[in-house]
């Protein structure tokens, strides 16, 4: 496991370390701030209450993330094959992203419920702009020398987009995979914030107001745990797809 | 045996924009002969090259392309080798762009040819420059095409394997019609059933020896050619 080198574990000691040194030296009262030890006991006691809720976000991000990177790919493929297309469609991609998101969750509540639908349409809408764009952008700077070879050897542009531009843009798309990983979880927190009853997010509120702040810090670790999780399922993903591709 | 391979034959000059990259000049490479092009840099070779192969974009041609007709195979100066496929589906990857069952085993025997038997497997970054290049090499022979771009093909080989690789090459194409680009005179006189120098003046045919192709690199005619060869580029500079 690369994540339990010295290198890391170190530092996480330290902190956790300073931490407790904190909160036992200043004589904090666990409703301001529990030291890492309260939390990690709040952890295992609470595991049943935190899996239930954690197993609600976890699929709200993963089809969040599913549905708007499958959106973004095909959007970003559009905008390959057809300039005119990206000439269009480019301002209001951009548009898109300089909407703060954030106000919509509201909205979204109102529209898609306080179920999945909201949360799922936030991690989606949060997502869809850096996956397209860094997708985009890697598809559009297609080393020249593969594209020459693919028109001599008498490839059709589908074909080349296909088997050329595609897979040397898969570094770009896994870049803004990476990106999503990390945004698909904020989105569906925001829209458990706002309007919920099951989920991490709420579970984070309802602690927070009851002063459990030992079990909010112990839902925004798990969350943190699911998002890097996440990533690293994406990145293995990607070098899976990036050998097999058009092979 | 190639039996339909066409003549090559330029007459005109290409710019971009208002840069003139090549030309005004006449260039003819006979039917299933292999033609050699010497001149400085920066003289149009390789976008002459580029206007047989059809990588038309952004230029303007004044004058006349004729032949290739169908198919061409172009070894440019950089390899594009494609960094996730290995050198087998390197070679066979104009198949797959055609939407054509590639054969394995005809790349492997070319890859064993140029001396990467061992290396089917690899991905062209663990390669050196000189690898890629005969990988490349392999891709361009693999294509099996009636007309034959070559740029620059052996310019990272060493000596030996350069003089093997171009007996390799002579024995494969043998009855296509070729146009390979080379800065190397000797080179040029080994291969060249035709050579021709090009300057900013226009192209010059330098005779060549009659031998078949390829020469021994220490044959006299091929010697006295490199020469003369060597004379007319230092007076063209």
């Amino acid at each position: 496991m690369t994540a339990l080198r010295p290198s890391v574990l170190v530092p996480l000691i330290a902190g956790l370390a300073l931490w407790q040194g904190i909160v036992t030296g200043l004589d904090m009262p666990a409703f301001i701030l529990p030291g890492p030890v309260r939390v990690g006991e709040t952890l295992w006691h609470s595991r049943a209450l935190l899996a239930d809720h954690a197993l609600v976000t976890l699929a709200e991000i993963l089809l969040g993330l599913g549905l708007g990177a499958a959106l973004g790919w095909a959007t970003a493929l559009g905008l390959a094959w057809s300039p005119a297309a990206a000439r269009v469609m480019r301002p209001f991609l951009v548009f898109s992203q300089a909407v703060p998101v954030f106000a919509l969750a509201p909205i979204f509540t109102l529209w898609f419920g306080y179920g999945l639908g909201s949360k799922i349409a936030m991690a989606l809408l949060i997502i869809y702009f850096p996956v397209t764009s860094a997708f985009f952008d890697a598809l559009s700077n297609t080393p020249r020398a593969y594209l020459d070879q693919a028109r001599v050897m008498g490839a059709s542009p589908a074909r080349i987009l296909w088997c050329i531009r595609m897979p040397a843009a898969l570094p770009g798309l896994l870049s803004g995979l990476r990106l999503a990983a990390v945004y698909a979880p904020i989105g569906a927190i925001i829209g458990e914030w706002v309007g919920a009853s099951r989920g991490l997010g709420y579970l984070m509120l309802l602690a927070n107001g009851r002063a459990k702040i030992d079990l909010m810090f112990a839902a925004v670790i798990v969350v943190a745990l699911m998002t890097v999780g996440l990533h690293r399922a994406v990145d293995a993903l990607a070098r899976h797809v990036e050998k097999r591709w058009c092979g | 045996m190639i039996t339909n391979a066409p003549a090559l034959r330029f007459d005109g000059r290409v710019r971009a924009g208002q840069a003139v990259l090549a030309g005004p000049v006449t260039l003819e490479a006979p039917a299933g002969r292999w033609t050699c092009l010497l001149g400085p840099s920066g003289v149009g070779k390789s976008t002459l090259l580029q206007c047989f192969a059809g990588l038309t974009d952004g230029l303007d041609i004044e004058g006349q392309v004729q032949g290739p007709g169908g198919r061409v195979a172009l070894m440019a100066q950089s390899d594009g080798l494609l960094p996730w496929l290995s050198l087998v589906a390197n070679v066979t990857l104009g198949d797959r762009l055609r939407h054509r069952r590639p054969d394995p085993e005809r790349a492997e025997a070319l890859l064993a040819r140029v001396g990467l038997g061992d290396l089917l497997r690899r991905r062209p970054g663990a390669l050196s420059g000189g690898q890629r290049q005969r990988a490349a090499l392999a891709r361009t022979l693999y294509e099996d095409s009636p007309v034959v771009l070559l740029d620059e093909p052996f310019s990272a080989l060493d000596v030996a394997t350069r003089a093997k690789m171009q007996d390799l090459a002579a024995a494969e194409l043998a009855g296509r019609t070729v146009l390979h680009v080379t800065h190397d005179p000797a080179e040029a006189a080994r291969l060249g059933d035709h050579i021709l120098v090009m300057t900013a003046r226009g192209i010059h045919t330098v005779t060549g020896a009659r031998d078949p192709i390829p020469r021994a690199p220490d044959a006299p005619d091929t010697l006295a050619i490199t020469g003369q060869l060597t004379r007319h580029l230092l007076e063209a500079a």
